[in-house]
């Protein structure tokens, strides 16, 4: 399924954790893992990340090996490019670097709801608000993103197999076509759904907008 | 068969002196998108509990059911809702009418179900502890207090739909207009909202194809190339306009 959409139901003790200190630690430990380039604490750093998910997120085996699938052949080019042009230990270095900051934010998107990680970069984001710019805003955006990109993929999907069962061969990019199509009118709908929810409403004062 | 045809409603002009409060009135409202005129003259007083709006594709239902929560501001003409103009006072209008349309997917914003249905809370400012307890009540209410923290886009189509409308819902509107909220459902999922729909205690606008829908409604209009053309008790005018198209 979508590896975005992989909020895991099952309570943990890092479903309780607050998404601030867990958004900290996945940036702490990327900046380690870049400061200190050493195979040693690499591997420990991804022992260690590992342990958290199985043990502190409840998260399966299986979990885990399915948020490596979309990079597996990634991690691969890179270890066998850097095999070729440095040495099998740096490629290793960078694999295990990349695999572990991979598992960690899946740590981080498993046991936190997408609505508390947008709060915390709203707060992230708050002093921007000196520039205009409105971090409500941001947070929409990055919510929207995360829920239209599993929906268009699906959409993309339709198009090839309506194409497919007409026995079309032509070319993957004319598929684009329908496809931009539905995605125009859908955020057209969108947008006028967003209106209709209040997306627009200025912060009033609270007396006015309870009813009454 | 003659045309249903009510005539207080066709003289929304002498209603106007005692024009009520509680009620949705368009008065000679005409609307164009560019050169094409979509919707002619069209003056009413919806004061029902349940109206239905029915006429074949393109007729400009649509653009009828924009225009009562301001999403579409006539050309010409104005539109009251409870004495409130769309043009002037668009924010509280949208605040008062909810509006559900037909794609749930083009709805739902948050990417997990809950949330979606915080969103408008969110919008309207409602403190967190008093948002928590109108999702999971309406969660509850909709049959899918067990979904909270599910992705949105792995619900079925007939989950969908009762999300969006429950995204509506928690937003408490005075108001709740539908534009085909049954057409990409099934038998049985048509029927949880036909229901969804008969138990609010909100007065609805319903635009559909679904003839069916509209069994125990208050009053049905038949909507044809931008008119009225028929307008009545929902027995009386279904049955004009099916055998109008047959
Ligand atoms: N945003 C727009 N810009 C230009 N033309 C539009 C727009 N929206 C609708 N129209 C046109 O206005 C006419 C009436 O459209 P409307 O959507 O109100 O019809 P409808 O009765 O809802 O039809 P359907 O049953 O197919 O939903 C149609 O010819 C349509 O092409
Ligand atoms: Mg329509």
């Amino acid at each position: 399924m979508s590896t975005l959409a992989l909020y895991s139901p099952v309570p943990s003790v890092l479903h309780r954790t607050p998404a601030g200190l867990k958004l900290a630690a996945l940036a702490a430990l990327s900046v380690l893992l870049f400061a200190v380039p050493q195979l040693p604490v690499a591997s420990i750093a991804l022992a260690a990340v590992v342990v958290l998910a199985l043990a502190g997120a409840r998260l399966t085996p299986r979990q885990l090996l399915a948020q490596l699938r979309p990079v597996w052949l990634w991690l691969a080019g890179l270890l066998v490019f850097h095999a070729i042009v440095t040495d099998l230990a740096t490629g290793a270095l960078a694999v295990i670097r990349l695999a572990t900051l991979v598992l960690a934010a899946a740590v981080v998107t498993a046991t936190s709801r997408v609505a508390e990680l947008v709060a915390v970069i709203e707060w992230v984001c708050a002093p921007l608000r000196l520039l205009g710019v409105r971090p409500a805003r941001i947070g929409l955006a990055i919510a929207m993103t995360l829920r239209f990109i599993p929906l268009i993929a699906e959409r993309a999907e339709r198009i090839r197999e309506a194409q497919a069962a007409r026995g079309a061969t032509r070319p993957l990019f004319l598929s684009l076509v329908p496809l931009l199509v539905q995605v125009l009118q859908l955020a057209h709908t969108t947008a006028e759904a967003l209106d209709a929810r209040g997306a627009d409403d200025e912060a009033p004062p609270r007396a006015l907008w309870r009813r009454g | 068969m003659a045309r249903p045809w009510r005539r207080a409603a066709a003289r929304p002009a002498e209603e106007t002196a005692v024009r009520p409060r509680t009620a949705v009135e368009l008065v000679d409202v005409s609307h164009t998108y560019g050169e094409r005129t979509v919707l002619r003259d069209v003056s009413l007083v919806l004061a029902e509990h349940r109206v239905g709006v029915i006429g074949s594709n393109g007729s400009g239902k649509s653009t009828f059911a924009r225009l009562l929560n301001g999403l579409v501001v006539p050309t010409s003409g104005r539109v009251l809702v409870d004495g409130l103009d769309t043009a002037a006072d668009l924010r509280a209008v949208r605040r008062r009418v909810g509006f559900v349309f037909q794609d749930p997917d083009a709805q739902i914003v948050h990417p997990t179900v809950a949330e979606d249905v915080a969103f408008g809370l969110h919008n309207q400012r409602v403190p967190a502890a008093e948002r928590a307890e109108r999702v999971a009540e309406v969660l509850a209410r909709y049959g899918l207090a067990g979904h909270a923290d599910h992705p949105a886009h792995l619900l079925s189509g007939g989950q969908k739909q009762l999300l969006a409308i429950a995204g509506v819902l928690v937003m408490r509107p005075a108001r709740v207009v539908f534009d085909e909220p049954t057409t990409l459902l099934d038998l049985a999922n048509r029927r949880r909202v036909a229901r969804v729909i008969e138990e609010l205690e909100q007065d609805v606008v319903v635009v559909t194809h679904d003839l069916d829908l509209l069994t125990g409604f208050d009053r049905v209009l038949v909507v044809e190339d931008g008119r009225v053309v028929a307008d009545g008790a929902p027995g009386e005018t279904v049955d004009w306009y099916v055998a109008r198209m047959t």
